[in-house]
């Protein structure tokens, strides 16, 4: 076994929100990441995943837990140290019109991240940059032109070329495609899949859109309100999973066929994101969760093992029906379909 | 009493720009029968967000303009009647539901107060009445105690919330048509998931027509009766829900279908992308709009005439190759139906 790429341990993130009061955005999560492997975290909004992917690259500051990248440890690291790290792990944001500096070229834009992290010359720099803009699928000749010039899709690619300039280890996509327009937003997955198998770097590739995450990691973590509820590898999470959460957010997501309309398999989930400022006692999950249990209010589920690979934190499984880490989905069929709005 | 409720005829809107006047709606034409929910889908810059505000007087205040065309709703002519006119039927016989409930909504005023002055300006109840009104609908759009939360104001409500109380607002006059734009499309995945099944059980209930904008196929598969899908201004396709996505006949129908990450999981094969960018309104392609995308473009025929929406069978399509194109799209149209067995 290779030692992973990336391996967060029970990293939490918490903001002081004044008077007081603290917001534990990041709550005790813990994944690694194989060298040229993928992880999708997903999760709804609030869920803290991006806060989780910007802590593990120490974009901001975590306030307890581990991140270690190829075995250095990151969070007591100082800031000239990091520094060196930093050509190691890049990141990709969703909104590719934002996070290009618009008054660069695109040829500036590419060679910036040589120019900090590396030694070469000016006409070493020139043919890396225009290797890149070729491998991304562009013209050499857009390195004369600027951000305004370029499509959305464009611009994704243009954001991508500048994190791998460095060859990194690690790149942090958060909703690499959710600004993008469908028929554009594939271009981007396939460009992805191709530079990963060309440069075996690792992806944390966050999203919102499941089907989006399944297509793109071989693993998946599930988060709510924090924590990780269940991970694993994605064909027993999506097809069979073991937490509520999970089974209810697959079953959310409407599927392009109108003979298999979602409204009679579907789990409802009730009432609302709870806040993060005062968040449920016990399991966080269970205010909205249909099979909450008297044990779910007084404490947290530990991880469980789950047939088929992967772990679920769910009281369910030794508990009430003690599924012993099997799927629910036998359960839900038991309990027809569950709705409740 | 005509069939249809509405009915848009060769509806053409203007924009001025430094590119000269852009035509952003190009001759579109749609019905909305009675008691049906008719999705327009299209991406950014379709102009399917464009046709509905042209259909109810709402590009004026924009700089724009209905050069010409035709919006019969319920038998009357909306094109050319005055804002005074409008008004009359705008929040009353036909309701409205945005993207963003937050700034659809007044920060200043409780949503009982918000759904109560719709009810006493359009049908002239008393304080006391329609104050009433406004908490049976909270009731009836599934928000928990509606007499104690009319108080609230929008800013103590969750963006789920909201959207049902915008919801609310659309229905006091138990209108005959809604007017739905993205009305999910920020909302996540399991509250949108709950979205729907209030929008298709309110239309059967209170027995209006819906015209329900959106971007996303997943969605149109679950609640739509009849689809039209818009590309480059224009309408390229428009069939019964079933037949759509069973046997799509536009090239970027198909395209978009193959686009979408569910269809390439349950082939397991990568999504296929639509090569280069969406049409924009100050270049149109000659000819198809659609041609420089597709797979199927011979020159000459495809790209020197504009080409015609005509029907083949139970739908209209606007391409020159129908008949030639056919059989490959069908082939395509198998291949999705078999994984999913």
């Amino acid at each position: 076994m290779s030692e992973p790429c990336l391996k967060v341990d029970d990293l939490r993130v918490t903001f002081d929100v004044g008077h007081g009061r603290k917001l534990q955005a990041v709550a005790g999560v813990s994944f690694d990441i194989k060298p040229g492997q993928t992880l999708g975290l997903v999760g709804e909004s609030g869920s803290g995943k991006s806060t989780t992917g910007l802590a593990a690259l120490r974009l901001i500051p975590p306030t307890s837990g581990s991140v270690r990248l190829a075995g250095t440890e990151l969070t007591r690291l100082r800031r000239r140290e990091l520094r060196g790290m930093r050509r190691r792990m890049q990141m990709v944001f969703q909104d590719p019109y934002s996070s290009l500096n618009p008054s660069m070229t695109i040829g500036q834009l590419l060679e910036e991240p040589l120019v900090v992290h590396t030694k070469l010359s000016k006409d070493e720099r020139r043919t890396a940059v225009e290797r890149m803009l070729d491998s991304v699928g562009l013209s050499a000749q857009f390195a004369a032109r600027y951000p305004h010039e370029f499509s959305g899709g464009q611009r994704q690619r243009i954001a991508i070329a500048r994190a791998m300039m460095v060859r990194p280890d690690l790149i942090v996509l958060d909703e690499p495609v959710s600004a993008l327009d469908v028929s554009t937003q594939s271009q981007i997955l396939n460009l992805l899949t191709r530079i990963q198998a060309e440069s075996g770097t690792a992806f944390l590739f966050i999203a919102h859109d499941l089907a989006v995450v399944r297509l793109m990691s071989p693993t998946v973590a599930v988060m709510y309100l924090g924590e990780i509820v269940e991970q694993g590898p994605s064909e027993r999470v999506y097809d069979e999973p073991a937490h509520p959460y999970s089974a209810a957010l697959i079953s959310a997501v409407p599927f392009p066929d109108p003979d298999r309309r979602r409204s009679d398999d579907r789990l409802i989930l009730g009432g609302d994101l709870p806040s993060p400022l005062n968040p449920p006692s016990g399991c966080r999950f269970r205010t909205r969760c249909p099979f909450a249990m008297d044990i779910c209010a007084t404490e947290a589920p530990p991880p469980v093992p789950i047939e088929g690979g992967g772990i679920a934190s769910c009281h369910l499984h030794a508990h009430g029906p003690k599924l012993g880490g099997r799927s629910l989905r036998p359960f839900l069929a038991d309990h027809g379909a569950i709705g409740h709005s | 009493m005509s069939e249809n409720i509405l009915e848009i005829r060769d509806l053409v809107v203007q924009f001025p720009s430094p590119h000269g006047h852009l035509t952003v709606v190009d001759h579109v034409s749609l019905d909305v029968g009675r008691n049906e929910i008719v999705c327009v889908v299209g991406e950014s810059g379709s102009g399917k967000s464009m046709t509905m505000q042209a259909a109810v007087g709402l590009v004026q205040a924009k700089g724009g303009r209905v050069r010409s065309g035709s919006v019969r709703f319920d038998g009357r002519e909306l094109v050319g009647l005055s804002t005074r006119q409008l008004n009359r039927i705008r929040g009353n016989e036909i309701g409205f539901i945005f993207q963003e409930p937050m700034a659809s909504l007044n920060p200043a005023y409780t949503v009982g107060e918000q759904i109560a002055e719709v009810v006493r300006r359009h049908r002239g109840a008393s304080h006391k009445e329609a104050w009433r009104r406004a908490v049976t609908m909270l009731d009836r759009v599934g928000i928990a105690s509606p007499a104690s939360r009319a108080e609230d104001y929008p800013h103590q409500f969750s963006g789920g919330m909201r959207q049902r109380v915008m919801m609310a607002i659309a229905l006091a006059c138990n209108p005959k048509l809604l007017i739905a734009d993205e009305p999910t499309t920020a909302l996540d995945v399991t509250i949108q998931a709950r979205m729907l099944e209030l929008l298709k059980e309110l239309q059967r209930d209170m027995n209006m027509s819906v015209l329900f904008i959106t971007h996303d196929l997943g969605v149109v598969a679950e609640i739509a009766d009849r689809v039209v899908v818009m590309y480059g201004a224009q309408a390229v396709e428009a069939a019964p829900v079933a037949e759509l996505f069973r046997t799509p006949r536009h090239p970027y129908t198909s395209g978009l279908l193959e686009a979408m990450p569910q269809v390439a999981l349950a082939r397991g094969q990568p999504p296929v992308a639509i090569p280069g960018a969406v049409a924009q309104s100050y270049a149109w392609p000659k000819g198809c709009r659609f041609n420089p995308r597709c797979g199927f473009t011979v020159p000459g025929t495809c790209t020197t005439e504009p080409i015609e929406l005509l029907s083949h069978g139970p739908a209209l399509v606007r391409c020159a190759r129908t008949e030639a194109v056919q059989p490959a799209l069908l082939h395509l149209s198998a291949e999705r139906k078999a994984p999913a067995a």
